[in-house]
């Protein structure tokens, strides 16, 4: 199945149906459509062997989806904030491309090939191309998405049709949203949860309003004025719509479900957010690029009933990501590949049809019954609720002990004068690592490093007392908000910034 | 055995479907108690389903047997789907709450 039948269903089934809120842009299912028809025949006419997309996303990002769908070509958004340099190296990895460039980073991108055009003039040109509607076999490359390189060279991830259309019909009814609906959409377009939402929505009949570049301001503001019912957020916009919302009005009375992911999410932040807008269903969502999106989901009733628990194994669950969606099995294994049961940490792996797991220029990384490595830590409780104990690279061993940071940076980001912290191994010649803490501090707050220590150390075991604390203004993280642990290691001296 | 991804249309009624995970039983994929066709075929124009089997076909729902296929309906109509005489049946499943 091709993702563009998706689009064909949702213009057949409602053809007038606002499919597209961007700016002063406003699409209905059959003219995004009709627009994507024009635009295969742009891309098949032009040679391209495949289409890459360099700017802000909104309207553009359903718009090259289905136009590369429809002309059997794959697709790839970048990441606009890149370098020239970083963009380049990116795009030299993809065959012969058709680059489409928002206006504002023409000059980044120029000279980077022979096809090259603005978005503005690939909407013009879309209208008034003859349409073009290409069969593509469910196995052919619809989408190649890199990974956000925080650890390693970006990986390019390649999501077939198969994979994302199985996320879709596996994931979300046909239809199922109300006419009023409204999904206010700010991830980048280069993000899996950007592509995710361009589909899942549109199969949905729920109309996207786009927020190209985020503000928590005008997030606020588009949800009044629009009418949103749905949002999708990373973590680090859920921490400054709150502190938004905190000093002003919380009246957001259309707003019924908020989903929140793409990385880690401190407890006390979802707290917060539950107590401050409790008329909305919060979900956190889990997923990689290489599963298409979404694998596993804490529901709005999971979230209830773990913040009106307050302690215990329910409670716990306002930090787990939730139960597996209904296609995709999930298995916890040792480092010796052996199954490990409830309550043990272990990597994760995957297996289900919306995996891809597949890389270009590396191959399939499935092992031979179809499981796919996460390369995250996790463990499942009784109830098969999961658990995510951060990258298994970032472990941290000290003196032989294997030790997870996100289980020293869940006990300290709940000091309350603690705003974000992370937690790294700094190479160390007497325990091969020692565990150093870097600390946000709330604004105004004062703390001593041993005070903070002594918290830790009253909640965790002696060796997983912090060797040492570092406070930073901020941590460096990507635009969706991943802590980057190698830029924070590199500034890490081993006798500077001691306490 | 008919391939994953495959179309095809009812010749009785408007129903199209697409294949989304095939086995042997969709040999014998009927609408409205009709063999159905590939997309492109032309429909015979005096067809009409069969009465006990003009329940319809439900845009966007996924039909399953008990053999492990599975189709989803591109396009409603008022036959019913079967493999042979047996009718297929809805797919449920418990709605999950938009996550991107």
């Amino acid at each position: 199945m091709s993702i563009s039948l998706l689009l064909e269903m949702a213009a057949s089934d409602g053809p007038d149906r606002v499919a597209i809120v961007d700016g002063d842009i406003r699409l209905t299912t059959e003219g995004l459509s009709a627009l994507a028809d024009g635009g295969a025949g742009l891309i098949t006419a032009s040679g391209a062997s495949h289409v890459v997309y360099v700017g802000t996303g909104g309207v553009l990002l359903p718009l090259l989806l289905f136009s590369s769908a429809r002309a059997n070509t794959a697709f790839t958004p970048l990441n606009y904030r890149l370098s020239p340099d970083g963009l380049r190296q990116l795009i030299d990895r993809l065959p012969d491309p058709l680059i489409v460039v928002d206006l504002e980073y023409r000059d980044v991108v120029a000279g980077f090939g022979e096809r090259l055009m603005t978005s503005d003039e690939f909407i013009e040109v879309a209208r008034s191309t003859e349409p073009v509607s290409a069969f593509a076999d469910p196995d052919d490359v619809a989408v190649v998405l890199f990974t956000s390189g925080t650890t390693s060279r970006p990986k390019a991830v390649e999501l077939t049709h198969n994979n994302l259309t199985s996320y879709i019909t596996g994931t979300v009814e046909f239809g199922s949203a109300d006419t009023a609906d409204a999904a206010l959409v700010c991830v980048p377009p280069y993000h899996i949860a950007g592509v995710g939402a361009a589909l899942s929505n549109l199969y949905a009949g729920r109309a996207i309003v786009y927020l190209r570049q985020f503000n928590p301001h005008q997030w606020v503001r588009l949800v009044r004025d629009e009418r949103v019912t749905t949002a999708t957020v990373v973590p680090t916009m859920l921490s400054r719509i709150v502190a938004v919302l905190e000093a002003q009005s919380a009246d957001l009375p259309t707003l019924r479900n908020v989903a929140y992911g793409g990385s880690k999410v401190a407890r006390p932040l979802v707290r917060r957010a539950l107590d401050l807008l409790p008329g909305v269903g919060f979900v956190n969502a889990y997923g990689l690029t290489e599963t298409s999106s979404t694998i596993a989901i804490l529901t709005p009733e999971d979230h209830r009933l773990a913040h009106e628990a307050r302690d215990g194994a329910v409670a716990r669950r306002l930090t787990s990501v939730g139960r597996p969606v209904p296609d995709i099995e999930v298995q916890i294994r040792a480092e010796d590949g052996a199954l490990l049961g409830p309550g043990a940490t272990g990597e994760l792996f995957v297996r289900g049809p919306q995996v891809s797991g597949r890389y270009a220029e590396i191959g399939s990384v499935l092992d031979a019954q179809g499981w796919f490595p996460t390369k995250d830590l996790a463990m499942l409780d009784a109830e098969g609720y999961l658990f995510i104990g951060g990258r298994s690279d970032d472990t941290i061993i000290r003196g032989g002990e294997n030790i997870a940071p996100s289980e020293i940076e869940d006990v300290l980001v709940e000091h309350p004068d603690v705003r974000e912290v992370v937690v790294v191994g700094l190479a160390n010649p007497e325990w091969g690592q020692i565990i150093v803490a870097v600390i946000v501090l709330e604004t105004g707050a004062v703390l001593a490093p041993e005070e903070l220590r002594e918290f830790a150390r009253s909640q965790l075991r002696g060796s997983r007392t912090p060797d040492r604390i570092v406070f930073r203004e901020e941590l460096p993280t990507t635009p969706t908000g991943k802590v980057l642990r190698r830029e924070i290691l590199e500034n890490l001296t081993p006798a500077a910034a001691e306490h | 055995m008919i391939k994953n991804g495959t179309r095809l249309k009812s010749q009785v009624c408007d129903t199209q479907v697409i294949v989304v995970k095939t086995a042997a039983s969709l040999d014998d994929l009927r609408c409205g108690g009709q063999p159905m066709l590939p997309l492109d075929a032309e429909r015979p124009a005096d067809a009409a389903p069969e009465a006990t089997f003009s329940d319809g076909s439900t845009m966007g729902k996924r039909y399953v047997d008990d053999g492990g296929a599975e189709v989803l309906v591109t396009k409603a109509g008022v036959g019913s789907l079967s493999v042979g005489t047996t009718p297929l049946v809805v797919k449920e499943a418990k709605p999950l709450p938009a996550s991107d």
